[in-house]
């Protein structure tokens, strides 16, 4: 009744207001910023000034006895490294870079019988030069890869005419693994596989292509990238839980698991188990669910008789909070089902459908929705009718309890339309079911108390004994000493 | 045993034989089973309940056993289990069993998830001292090595956290077998478990026989130092700090020395930045001779690093380093050889590294004296609090009390002022929020004039915010200034402004005046409290916004025992009883709960004068409470007119000074006892605006 709160004198406090209320509306803003950054890599202290490139004679101008020469000299040339940081400095030689790379690009490609015994240590010491280098610290300390903006490799221009290089230099049909395993061995692949953790998306790209052309021609090495993979894949689960490159080499991996040769290799088996399944609990799992999946059923296409474990094991790990992880694991459940077969279904139908029947119910509309989509695929289908005695006493609870009390009404109608699917299968068992529906739930109150009273009297029971521990002066051994064992 | 306790403890025997038939396993094993695994962990978490339940045998014969084999569980419920058995050795018979743990801890420690292993190994590590030293020989090393070459990693790395609490205890014989498996751990395949022997390398040395710690642990502590994997280098670093405590100087220097050096210009930030992050522990550890030698240049070089992170770590470190120098040659030393980088660093491109130092750089004040604090680091202050970095601003100022006892706050007041103005009023809530914390500090520092001239409009200003953290914590503040100036300034400055805010048209500023009210009550007493606020209180009852109404009654709880009785009955009562008949739940809650309380306070003050007030008073009340239409309504209504009354006297009287006041007195005495909307709304407007134009 008193004040009768007018829009009174509020309009100069209100633009204060809006300057002053950090919140979501300025997120925009601050990522509008971010965008344009760029990185250098942590590596110029150790170089100091170096001197100015001078521009060499071009190669195709040179007689072929000289070639050999001036092509080792650019390649050295080229490793020299220029500070992009400093967008001012050296403009002329990081120039004269730019166009020498260029050149060794087309000169490999483009020739034959360029790529001579004596050039491949050259070669991969300028590569080395260029791309191994200690990665920075992420300048943002809580890099969201699905919200922010990555930061981009300052030295984008010389790096990515490094890789280019790189590429055309293993594809030349001139290459040959057999000399190139001397320079390009173990110690080199681990520098290649640390800089995946790259925040550069284009450079994880390139990396991802070269490392797929190393697996696939240096068969030596096959055993070592694995181990290493599963190395930082192990890392990155229990340790950091921070790596950029995972959908990469997972996308490698993919392709490696494809062409394992049958029956698989324990240790092929134990990488599903040990890392591909609890990879499954990264908090980052949107960035490289795909992949991961593609991975996990291709194990499943080779050798059917790993679906119980697998399953097994997406069960262990469920999500118990993010939804939109449940919804991830749903969608890796029915890429699993579309090739299992039927005697391995009959081992996993019930822990599963009884997590199918969990998700179904929940208050997450997403999350029931795509479960209940499972009714849509024929296959699965099938699979239920075949076992509809068995499934269907486990989902006949949660359907029934949704039809009636779920807020979302295109639950509540797929809801109908999977219960009436179910009662075509088995119309006596379904309803049976309905009969003792009620039933059912008494019984499980009744169990629910019996509980109770069974921790209650526990309780009491510690009570009773904590009480005779503090009367016993004889013995103060420990508690238990009182009630031993005669 | 047994046989032992069998005297003492007949009926308890007894009655544990009982209650065992009651419990069989099966049913409690059931629940360990239980499919739902919330369910499970709830079962888990009273382990011991059940243990205690089934006695010490069956829990050694049936119980463990159940677990050991059914380790197939969800991570959750196997962190929960992983503790359970840590403090179970009394629950199976005491020490002499205690390695019946071992087998479901073993399991445990083998598991992929980092947590539920950790737990295990400090649940192993705790065990391994109630074992006696036979049994240790006899159980827990077999356990330990068995771990230390197990096939997945996992096991591996639990045994690196192992080997230190049974080495100190064991055989001549099995130390050496202790110490070869460290040794292969050290040089693992995997870089998991060399990062896992890498960070317990420190802890191990610091329990090895000397000769043992030359001649294995520093080639093993070198080695991991120069690992391909900088996350197992750095970790080295960490173990120097042990390491470095056994050596003498000379072994220092010729066998530790050349690796940390090399640390300290790692190839890779992540290494440089724990050798700045250890700096402090490694310079105590190496002693003030080499610190000169070795450390101090390689400081130099931490803090122009090329990477702001690692400069950051080393600016944090600047107070430290200086403090911990030999007395004697320090401020030379400082003056020298690291004022110049400090001096650097101010400018630096990176905030984190500014805001670094700025919260370190104060306490070189009292490391250097008054002259050089004058004429060298003030400097650097003054250009830190105009930093665009209002992080680096708010670290100056945050330690400004370093300065103080060494110069005096005077001499920075000048630039202090505008700084503190800045950080007022800046777009980031929680810098404002930081700065207001520093308020009562930055007063007691200033004086009571300086505030009053300079700071006390911002304070006020914080009041209307548009952030409730912000005015939440300008309340305390107003609360804390006033413990400070007396409850004198109180009245003058505080108060009046406070009260005015009641009147405004923002229902958020009117609910500040209710909290400001609450926070200042006590430390202003009963005179103040009643005279000047409790009216303001009672008035706003009235409001038309929920929220102030039940704030009214939260308020009138709150300072109801600041009030006197007669204030309490008169005054506060009806107006509750009022509140209790809102149309609103929870203005009525809040004023049935106030209304309680201050009964009960009435009911203790009265207890001698009650014989008129009695019958109807608490009488009221309870009916009030039990049956809100029953005959208690009469007298709320009676209440309620009571109050009508009085409001609308006040609003005459108001009336009558609105004319005198705006033209005389200052605008807050006239608005004390005003109802009256329209002078209110003048009123509001007119103090609103003056206060954000200062």
């Amino acid at each position: 009744m008193s004040s009768s709160s007018p829009p009174v004198g509020a309009a100069s406090a209100a633009i204060s207001a809006s300057e002053k209320v950090d919140g979501f509306t300025r997120k925009s803003v601050r990522k509008a910023q971010r965008q344009k950054r760029s990185q250098g890599s942590s590596q110029f202290r150790s170089q100091g000034s170096q001197a100015e490139l001078h521009p060499l004679p071009q190669l195709k101008d040179a007689t072929s006895n000289e070639q050999q020469e001036l092509f080792c000299q650019k390649l050295q040339q080229c490793c020299i490294l220029f500070d992009f940081m400093d967008s001012v400095s050296d403009l002329k030689s990081k120039e004269i870079k730019r166009a020498t790379l260029n050149e060794l690009v087309e000169y490999v490609s483009t020739n034959r019988g360029v790529i001579v015994e004596s050039a491949y240590s050259d070669i991969v010491k300028m590569i080395s030069a260029n791309i191994f280098r200690t990665l920075p610290p992420s300048d943002n300390p809580d890099f969201d890869p699905e919200e922010d903006e990555p930061t981009l490799e300052a030295s984008w221009p010389h790096i990515q005419l490094v890789y280019e290089f790189f590429l055309r230099f293993l594809e030349s049909p001139d290459f040959q693994p057999s000399i190139a395993k001397r320079y390009i061995d173990q110690k080199f692949v681990q520098q290649l596989l640390e800089l995946f953790d790259s925040e550069d998306p284009r450079e994880r790209d390139f990396l991802k292509t070269v490392l797929h052309r190393i697996y696939g021609k240096f068969l030596g090495l096959r055993a070592f990238i694995r181990k290493q993979i599963n190395n930082i894949f192990l890392r990155f689960i229990y340790e950091t839980e921070h790596f950029n490159g995972v959908a990469e080499l997972l996308e490698i991996l993919g392709s490696i698991i494809n062409g394992f040769a049958l029956p698989l290799k324990a240790e092929h088996k134990q990488f599903l188990m040990k890392v591909l399944i609890p990879m499954h609990t990264a908090k980052g799992l949107a960035l490289f669910h795909a992949q991961l999946a593609y991975c996990v059923v291709q194990f499943l296409e080779k050798d059917t008789t790993l679906t119980e474990p697998v399953i097994r094991g997406l069960l262990k790990f469920w999500p118990k909070t993010c939804s939109q992880k449940e919804v991830m694991f749903l969608g890796e459940i029915e890429e699993i089902l579309d090739v299992i077969e039927p005697t391995q279904f009959k081992k996993i139908e019930e822990p599963l459908f009884k997590q199918i029947s969990k998700c179904v119910s929940s208050s997450h509309f997403q999350v029931a929705e795509r479960a209940l989509y499972f009714w849509n695929n024929e296959y699965i289908l099938s699979l239920i009718e075949e076992n509809i005695d068995k499934i269907l006493p486990i989902m006949f609870g949660s359907l029934y309890k949704i039809s009636k009390e779920h807020w979302n009404p295109t639950i509540v109608a797929l809801v109908y339309n999977v219960l009436k699917t179910l009662m075509e299968m088995n119309g006596k068992l379904f309803d049976d079911l309905t009969g003792s529906y009620k039933a059912e739930r008494q019984r499980e109150k009744k169990k629910e108390l019996e509980r109770e009273e069974l921790w209650k009297k526990l309780e009491e029971l510690k009570l009773k004994k904590a009480l005779e521990k503090q009367n016993s002066a004889y013995n103060m051994h420990s508690i238990l000493s009182n009630t031993s064992d005669e | 045993m047994a046989g032992a306790a069998g005297p003492g403890t007949g009926p308890g025997a007894a009655g544990g034989d009982g209650d065992d038939s009651l419990y069989p396993i099966a049913v409690l094993i059931d629940e360990l089973r239980n499919e739902d695994v919330q369910l499970r962990l709830n079962s888990i978490k009273k382990l011991s309940t059940i243990a205690l339940a089934l006695g010490v045998e069956r829990t050694r014969t049936e119980l463990l056993p159940f677990l050991t084999d059914t380790i197939y569980d969800e991570d959750e419920v196997l962190l929960a289990l992983a503790e359970q058995l840590g403090n179970f050795t009394g629950l199976v018979g005491g020490p002499d069993f205690a390695h019946c743990l071992l087998p479901p801890l073993e399991s445990l420690a083998t598991v992929e998830e980092t947590v539920v292993r950790d737990k295990a190994v400090e649940s192993l590590r705790q065990i391994s001292q109630e074992h006696t030293p036979i049994a240790l020989e006899a159980h827990f090393v077999p356990l330990v090595k068995r771990l230390a070459s197990g096939d997945w990693f996992t096991s591996r790395t639990s045994a690196c956290g192992l080997f230190s609490v049974c080495y100190p205890r064991a055989s001549n014989a099995v130390k050496a077998e202790i110490r070869q498996h460290f040794r292969s751990l050290c040089s693992d395949d995997t870089p998991m478990v060399r990062r896992a022997a890498a960070s317990k390398l420190g802890e191990f040395a610091k329990v090895l026989e000397l000769d043992s710690v030359k001649s294995e642990i520093v080639p093993l502590f070198t080695n991991l130092a120069s690992d391909e994997q900088d996350s197992v280098r750095l970790l080295a670093v960490e173990a120097c700090v042990s390491i470095a405590q056994l050596l003498s100087q000379e072994d220092l220097e010729a066998l530790v020395m050349p690796t940390l050096r090399q640390a300290a210009e790692d190839k890779s930030w992540r290494v440089r930045y724990m050798v700045a992050d250890k700096f402090s522990e490694l310079q105590k550890a190496v002693g003030p001779k080499i610190t000169l030698n070795d450390l101090i240049p390689a400081f130099q070089n931490l803090l122009k690093d090329c990477e702001a992170e690692v400069r950051a770590a080393a600016a944090h470190k600047v107070k430290e380093l200086c403090e911990n120098l030999p007395p004697e040659g320090r401020e030379t030393i400082i003056m020298n050889q690291i004022l110049p980088f400090i001096k650097e660093l101010v400018s630096d491109t990176n905030q984190h590294v500014k805001s670094a130092l700025a919260s370190v750089i104060m306490g070189l004040s009292t490391i250097l004296g008054k002259e050089n604090t004058i004429e060298h680091l003030l400097p650097l202050f003054l250009a830190q609090l105009k930093d665009e970095c209002p992080e680096v601003r708010l670290n100056i100022i945050s330690n400004l009390d370093c300065v103080n006892e060494v110069i005096g706050i005077r001499q920075l007041s000048q630039s202090l002022l505008p700084a503190i103005v800045e950080l007022a009023e800046d777009a980031k809530w929680r810098v404002r929020l930081a700065i207001i914390e520093y308020m009562p500090l930055l007063a007691g520092q200033l004086g009571v004039q300086f505030f009053d001239e300079k700071l006390n409009s911002l304070c006020m200003a914080w009041l209307v915010d548009h952030v409730y953290a912000i005015r939440e914590a300008a309340t305390n503040n107003l609360m804390k200034l006033v413990k400070k100036f007396g409850t004198e300034w109180a009245q003058n400055t505080i108060v009046p402004k406070v009260l005015v805010m009641a009147s405004d048209p923002n229902y958020l500023h009117r609910m500040t005046t209710l909290f400001c009210i609450n926070a200042l009550s006590e430390a202003c007493g009963q005179e103040i409290t009643t005279k000047q606020m409790l009216p303001i209180v009672l008035k706003m009852a009235g409001d038309q916004v929920a929220n102030v109404r039940f704030n009214v009654a939260k308020s009138l709880q709150k300072i109801g025992p600041i009030l006197d009785t007669d204030a309490l009955q008169e005054e506060v009562k009806p107006v509750l009883q009022k509140l209790g008949q809102d149309e609103d739940v929870d203005v009525k809650y809040f004023a049935q709960e106030a209304l309680s309380a201050v009964a009960q306070r009435l009911r203790k003050l009265d207890s001698p004068a009650k014989d008129g007030e009695e019958p109807s008073a608490p009488g009221a009340d309870k009916n009030h409470f039990l049956r809100p239409g029953g005959p208690g309504e009469d007298t709320g209504k009676a209440h309620r007119e009571r109050a009508a009354r009085v409001v609308s006297e006040e609003a005459v009287e108001a009336a009558r000074f609105r004319g005198t006041d705006a033209a005389k007195g200052p605008a807050y005495q006239l608005h004390v006892n005003t109802r009256d909307t329209l002078a209110q709304l003048e009123i509001a407007e007119l103090v609103h605006f003056s206060q954000s134009r200062d």
